[in-house]
């Protein structure tokens, strides 16, 4: 009997020959990254427990990116307990100001994880770089700092659910709205402790940005991690990229799934998930009669190139709807570089919207874009939880870029064919 | 070990954002924390809550952000434990990492706020006051009682530190 790609990388980075789901394991990490909310927790750890040096100078990935441009005092506090480790410790791959960007865009765009890795990040969507056909699985502060230490961590091999999409796409559904209807299928735990694989024709179709959309959002069905098989699209995207070797893994063909199940997303249009659960998800011309407040297009879910493109090519020549606050953020700087290049920033500008440096900010509800009492907001992000952009009585319904363009023109949510 | 407290009883995917909210995220500290825990699913929590009290919840409690600021602001707070039908997986290794006790108990629902429990972390049993039933927890697997036993994932790989 095989292994699943999970259990293959699993098994390489612990030197084992195979390990089955349920085993306990210790494995080599090849990157560990936090970020200026958990690695705060971390670094005071590491010291307290009377650690020298981090493990590695180049595996310990550090981005400040949550409340970046600092939002506070207690923000930039936070901020400079990183950035004095980082340079105390020499860090590499460190991440501020001028360079930074949301780091599960900024990661895979640097070249800095790769297809075979094993990754742990102090960030519940760590889970993004399964998309290069690594294991990739978000972990708390403390776990972050064993891993800054040891370079090992213990890990239970999960079991994998396979997800296999067949079918043409409809006009505007991508990477989102196959995760979200996903979600809305099994359950925001319908994956728990699980590995959620994504295979099939539509996948091995889909461009690299879409799939890093769908690997990122396994969290929200409680998986320890997504992931897709590489392929050409994945050594496309890699092979400039990379500076060090990777491994192109495959599933045996014999692998064992705890459940296999299969989708025909010609049945799929765009999708919305409404509050407070990712699960909650309709199909937009289900959607009825919901004005809105704001539209936020960005994150490490929907920040990419690609994603603003595609929302530049629904709004170009339209205004925002007078009510609606459009924040568009692309998820690093390089992206924000190619936005201006490409002529984005003026149709969102011409169109009223207002252009924030690369952050987290207001997807969590931290800062840049925070929802009064009975606002609503349409956004590109993955959690739509009570209060989690900012009033407890506020509601955040989430969609693709295409969607959130087009309800910001129309005040109200609405599809990409309903302003175009 | 054994606890005995009242119990506040919480729904089912109540989220690390209803248990610390991000807007409290730019500090660590446990106390300042602590002032906070559970505010987004019941804002006046941390000032009703007294020290031994336990969280009883549904299932997936602990879900969405990774942030150990949760189960810090919920120890911190002076909750004994944290008994659900089931956890988030990173809620669920981030309470062994910095020793918040966690249960995982399926007759959750038979719990309600105001309600006595007594828990046995040795056997895993619960007593519930007000009608004398015990209920049986799920076993801590062996790994993690070997990390609990050592004091946290940090003191486990103490002899790995250089």
């Amino acid at each position: 009997m095989g292994m699943t790609l999970t259990e293959k990388i699993l098994a390489a980075h612990c030197g084992l020959d195979r390990v089955r789901p349920g085993d306990l394991v210790n494995a080599k990490i090849d990157i560990a990254l936090g970020n200026d909310i958990t690695a705060p927790i971390a670094i005071d750890e590491f010291k307290k427990s009377g650690a020298k040096e981090v493990f590695d100078l180049e595996r310990v990935v550090l981005v400040l990116d949550h409340f970046v441009p600092n939002k506070d005092i207690k923000s930039a506090t936070q901020c400079k307990v990183v950035r004095d480790f980082a340079r105390e410790q020499g860090i590499v791959h460190f991440f501020d100001s001028g360079e930074m960007g949301i780091e599960h865009a900024l990661l895979p765009e640097k070249g800095l994880v790769l297809p075979g890795d094993l990754i742990i990040g102090a960030d519940s969507h760590t889970c993004t770089y399964g998309a290069l056909g690594a294991f990739s699985s978000g972990v708390g502060s403390t776990d972050l700092a064993a891993a800054m230490i040891t370079g090992e961590l213990w890990f239970k091999v999960p079991e994998t659910i396979k997800f296999i999409y067949n079918g043409k796409l409809n006009p505007w559904v991508g990477g989102k709205d196959l995760i979200l209807y996903t979600i809305g299928d099994i359950g925001v735990d319908g994956a728990l402790y699980k590995a959620m694989e994504f295979s099939g024709p539509v996948i091995t179709a889909l461009d690299m940005a879409g799939r890093l959309t769908m690997t990122n959002m396994a969290a929200e069905a409680g998986a320890k991690n997504g992931i897709i098989e590489p392929d050409a699209v994945t050594e496309d995207y890699v092979k400039t990229r990379a500076k060090r070797k990777y491994n192109l893994l495959k599933a045996d063909p014999d692998a064992q799934y705890a459940e296999v199940r299969e989708y025909d997303v010609s049945g799929i249009e765009p999708q919305v998930a409404f509050p407070h659960l990712p699960e909650n998800t309709r199909g937009i011309s289900r959607v009825g009669d919901i004005s809105i407040d704001q539209v936020i297009i960005g994150s490490c879910t929907n920040g990419r190139i690609e994603d603003l493109t595609l929302a530049a090519k629904v709004i170009k020549g339209k205004k925002v709807h007078k009510k609606v606050r459009l924040i568009v953020i692309p998820a690093t700087t390089a992206i924000y570089r190619a936005a201006l290049d490409q002529g984005l920033f003026e149709i969102f500008l011409d169109a009223g919207a207002f252009i924030s440096p690369p952050t987290c900010g207001p997807c969590l509800g931290g800062y840049m874009g925070i929802l009064a009492k009975g606002e609503r907001a349409v956004s590109t992000t993955n959690r739509n939880f009570v209060g989690r952009m900012g009033h407890t009585e506020s509601e955040v319904y989430l969609a693709n870029p295409a969607v959130a363009a087009a309800s910001a023109v129309a005040g109200k949510i609405s599809g990409p064919e309903a302003v175009i | 070990m054994k606890v005995t407290g009242k119990v506040w009883k919480f729904g089912d995917d109540v989220d690390t954002d209803q248990i610390l909210p991000a807007r409290y995220l730019n500090t660590s500290d446990p106390e300042e924390l602590a002032q906070h825990c559970m505010e987004d699913a019941d804002p006046g929590f941390a000032g009703k809550v007294a020290e031994s009290d336990i969280i009883v919840a549904g299932k997936y409690f602990g879900c969405g952000s990774s942030r150990e600021h949760a189960p810090i602001a919920i120890k911190a707070a002076k909750v004994s434990c944290v008994i659900a039908k089931n956890f988030a997986r990173i809620f669920y290794r981030n309470s062994f990492n910095t020793g918040l006790p966690i249960l995982e108990c399926d007759s959750t629902d038979r719990f309600n706020t105001g309600d006595t429990l007594t828990v046995d972390f040795q056997t895993g049993e619960i007593t519930h006051h007000e009608t004398g039933n015990t209920y049986s927890t799920r076993p801590i697997p062996p790994f993690m009682q070997e990390l609990l036993d050592s004091g946290g994932l940090m003191k486990h790989i103490a002899k790995k530190i250089r």
